[in-house]
């Protein structure tokens, strides 16, 4: 009878099973078998090269150029964008006069479309016509005018910041949600004890915010390090390397090389990291969590 | 089991069933069909009008699916090709080593045969620098049985164009545009004194960096050092070639570059120089139907490059412009190759140059095309392309190039800089295949 019921489970677990397998357990398996080749993607014969294409990766400079540069982003982003982030949740959770509306505008420019937005950057960027440009020279800066997305020294972080600006919705909502799990009772708690509104925030916001900062930190890493469809639309990846990152790399590889060998390689390299970080900074959030 | 269980059982079957049905093949509809997958968007309506004359001609449907952008059609016949699943005709986005692969890995029906029918009639009517694109010689490097492996529906040629109305605010002569190099660079002084912008073109999407650089090295070092240099035999540390690299910081230095070349992509270039904001363009055939579309009033006209040296000929990217190829393992192979004949005659080419501002295939069509088309076409004299040379750069040979232009163009890199560290990764490729 037990037996009847388990093999029941079973069947019914089996479609999820296998859609699984499918499209993630198979693929997964065929990136590490094709690692392990020559192959230009097309040719029914690889040639095995065992660890080659792994070999090649840790002399490849331009694709730690491009790893140092996903991390310049991501280091944008946990700073910028989750402050600006964290602080704006803070904001809409307090008794404000439209903070329903500032909860939608905030959450738009996650919602729109990365091509779209890299578009309209690069045309408010733009050295000759943009936006930010005309208004830097009508107020009295024309110093600062320049041609954001083609000068080296600040094609990166531009591109960062629109990252940035695009994607703090995404913690502002993780935060505001966060926040509102924090019972009011603690805080009158504490201002009966004579707690002032600093003391509250340090005392009892940030401590029970740490778990949440930690999803946040995590999930903004992982997102960040694998941005690229924003950068493809603004510079694509240039002026020279300075806006590549690991995923244009994959994609140069892969496309622009036909070598889809040595792209899995990059790619289960690149997801080796992103896991190593992943697990650092959780370990490292226990830690904080403890203290 | 409770009644409940068998219908959530049953449930989940049927869902799962549904699952499985979705991905199985469309069953053959019993009217013969050809499937053709192309990226061409500025060609889809033409496509689509060419596709019903030919079901009311010969009653078979012919079926034009487009997928874009470019790169997304790329990766979608990759995909087919790896799944054994490609379309009755298609076309190959890529260099000269992808289409020799996918004729190796037995995806392309060799058309020499149907090309040679009839004394040669089919292969006669195309220009012979478009059909070349799709040849393979004897004795090829690439390793693929000598035949003619695809058909070109459209040529082009890839120029330099300029604007009359802004030659004219620069106090210029719009019908004596620049001939050498130095009168480039000497208009590019007065754009910059104008406060315009002077040259704008793709070279944010690298390859067209290359396409001008190349079309200089075959001016300055002529077409033999150029194939060496390919081979291994020529490096890029040569004088020549440090000449080649220089001529971006001339033109940088100069102010003929538009700002913001570096990162521009083909598009906003278009808008640029149809929007009367550059005085020069570097862009293929393809471009008069886009500023037609942008501009209908946009006075211009098309120069080849400004030469360097007359040692040599100026010798500019042209051929078939999009080819199309013929699945060998297709039902319909046969159907297919004789759709492909009709597409590529006289009427249809005709139509398809009217329509779409390209330049035909079929030398047989080029009677009424517009003036400025005519200057495009007159390149073919000077055409040539990477597939055509019968050897291919690595490709992060070319990658290194392309970007150490860019360096080149933004001040970070000295030319010859940018050739010591392109020698380099020749030299570690060359290793690499030894």
């Amino acid at each position: 009878m037990r037996t009847k019921s388990t093999l029941e489970n079973y069947v019914f677990v089996l479609p999820a099973v296998l859609i699984f397998s499918i499209f993630y357990i198979v693929p997964f398996i065929w990136v590490c078998r094709y690692s392990l080749h020559d192959w230009d993607g097309i040719m029914p014969i690889m040639t095995y090269i065992g660890l080659a294409n792994f070999k090649e990766i840790i002399q490849d400079k331009i694709w730690w150029g491009s790893m140092l540069n996903a991390g310049y982003i991501t280091l944008i982003a946990l700073t910028f964008q989750n402050a600006l982030a964290f602080l704006l949740a803070w904001a809409c959770d307090r008794e404000i006069r439209l903070k329903n509306f500032y909860r939608v505008i905030f959450f738009i420019p996650p919602v729109l479309s990365e091509v779209v937005v890299g578009l309209v950057w690069q045309w408010i960027l733009d050295g000759n016509y943009g936006l930010l440009n005309h208004w830097l020279s009508h107020l009295g800066f024309p110093n600062l005018v320049r041609n954001w997305l083609s000068d080296p020294q600040t094609a990166l972080t531009t591109v960062a910041i629109v990252h940035s600006w695009k994607g703090f919705g995404w913690g502002f909502l993780i935060f505001l949600a966060g926040l509102q799990t924090i019972p009011r009772e603690l805080y009158e708690a504490a201002r009966v004890d004579g707690a002032n509104a600093w003391y509250c925030f340090r005392k009892v916001t940030i401590p029970l915010m740490i778990p949440v900062a930690v999803l946040v930190a995590i999930l903004t890493v992982l997102g960040t390090m694998q941005a690229f469809v924003l950068i493809i639309a603004m510079t694509g990846g240039g002026p020279a390397y300075h806006t590549q990152v690991p995923v244009l790399r994959i994609l140069a590889s892969m496309r622009g090389s036909s070598r889809f060998g040595y792209a899995c390689a990059q790619g289960l390299s690149f997801g080796l990291i992103l896991i190593a970080i992943s697990f650092i900074q959780y370990r490292f959030s226990k830690r904080a969590r403890q203290v | 089991m409770s009644k409940s269980k068998i219908l959530k059982f049953v449930i989940c079957a049927y869902v799962f069933g549904i699952l499985i049905n979705g991905c199985a093949p469309k069953k053959e509809a019993q009217k013969q069909t050809i499937s053709v997958w192309h990226w061409m968007t500025d060609r889809e309506a033409a496509f689509f009008e060419l596709a019903k004359r030919y079901e009311a001609q010969t009653g078979v449907k012919v079926n034009f699916e487009l997928y874009a952008p470019s790169d997304a059609y790329s990766q979608k016949v990759r995909a087919a090709a790896q799944g054994i699943n490609l379309p009755d005709v298609f076309g190959i986005l890529g260099e000269k080593r992808d289409f020799a692969s996918f004729i190796k890995a037995g995806h392309i029906l060799d058309l020499t045969p149907c090309m040679e029918e009839n004394s040669g009639s089919w292969k006669e009517s195309f220009f012979s620098k478009a059909l070349a694109i799709n040849e393979f010689r004897e004795g090829n490097s690439y390793g693929v049985v000598p035949g003619i492996y695809g058909v070109p529906i459209d040529i082009m040629t890839i120029q330099m164009v300029y604007n009359k109305n802004l030659f004219k605010r620069l106090g210029l002569n719009p019908a004596n545009p620049p001939v050498t190099f130095q009168e480039f660079l000497d208009i590019g002084k007065k754009i910059k004194q104008a406060n315009m912008q002077g040259l704008v073109s793709g070279w944010g999407e690298v390859w067209m960096i290359d396409c001008l650089a190349n079309n200089y090295a075959f001016n300055i070092m002529g077409k033999d050092k150029v194939l060496a240099t390919i081979k291994g035999e020529v490096p890029y540390t040569d004088p020549d070639w440090i000449k080649v690299l220089s001529l971006f910081k001339d033109m940088q230095d100069s102010g003929v570059l538009a700002s913001g070349i570096v990162t521009m992509v083909n598009k906003t270039a278009e808008q640029l120089f149809a929007n009367d904001r550059a005085v020069f363009a570097f862009n293929g055939s393809w471009c008069v139907n886009v500023y037609k579309g942008m501009n209908p009033d946009l006075d211009y006209a098309a120069i080849l490059p400004p030469k360097v040296s007359d040692k040599y000929p100026m010798m500019i990217w042209g051929g078939a412009g999009s080819s199309f190829m013929v699945n060998a393992r297709s039902k319909n192979k046969e159907a297919a190759v004789k759709f492909l004949m009709w597409l590529t005659d006289r009427d249809q080419q005709a139509y398809l140059a009217e329509a779409t501002n390209n330049l035909p295939a079929n030398k047989n069509s080029l009677t009424k095309i517009p003036e400025i088309l005519a200057q495009f076409a007159k390149g073919m004299e000077f055409a040539t392309h990477p597939s055509i040379w019968g050897v291919s750069e690595f490709s992060a040979v070319i990658e290194a190039f392309d970007k150490g232009i860019q360096s080149i163009i933004i001040g970070e890199k000295t030319p010859e800089q940018v050739a010591s560290e392109v020698q380099k990764i020749k030299e570690r490729e060359l290793a690499k295949r030894r």
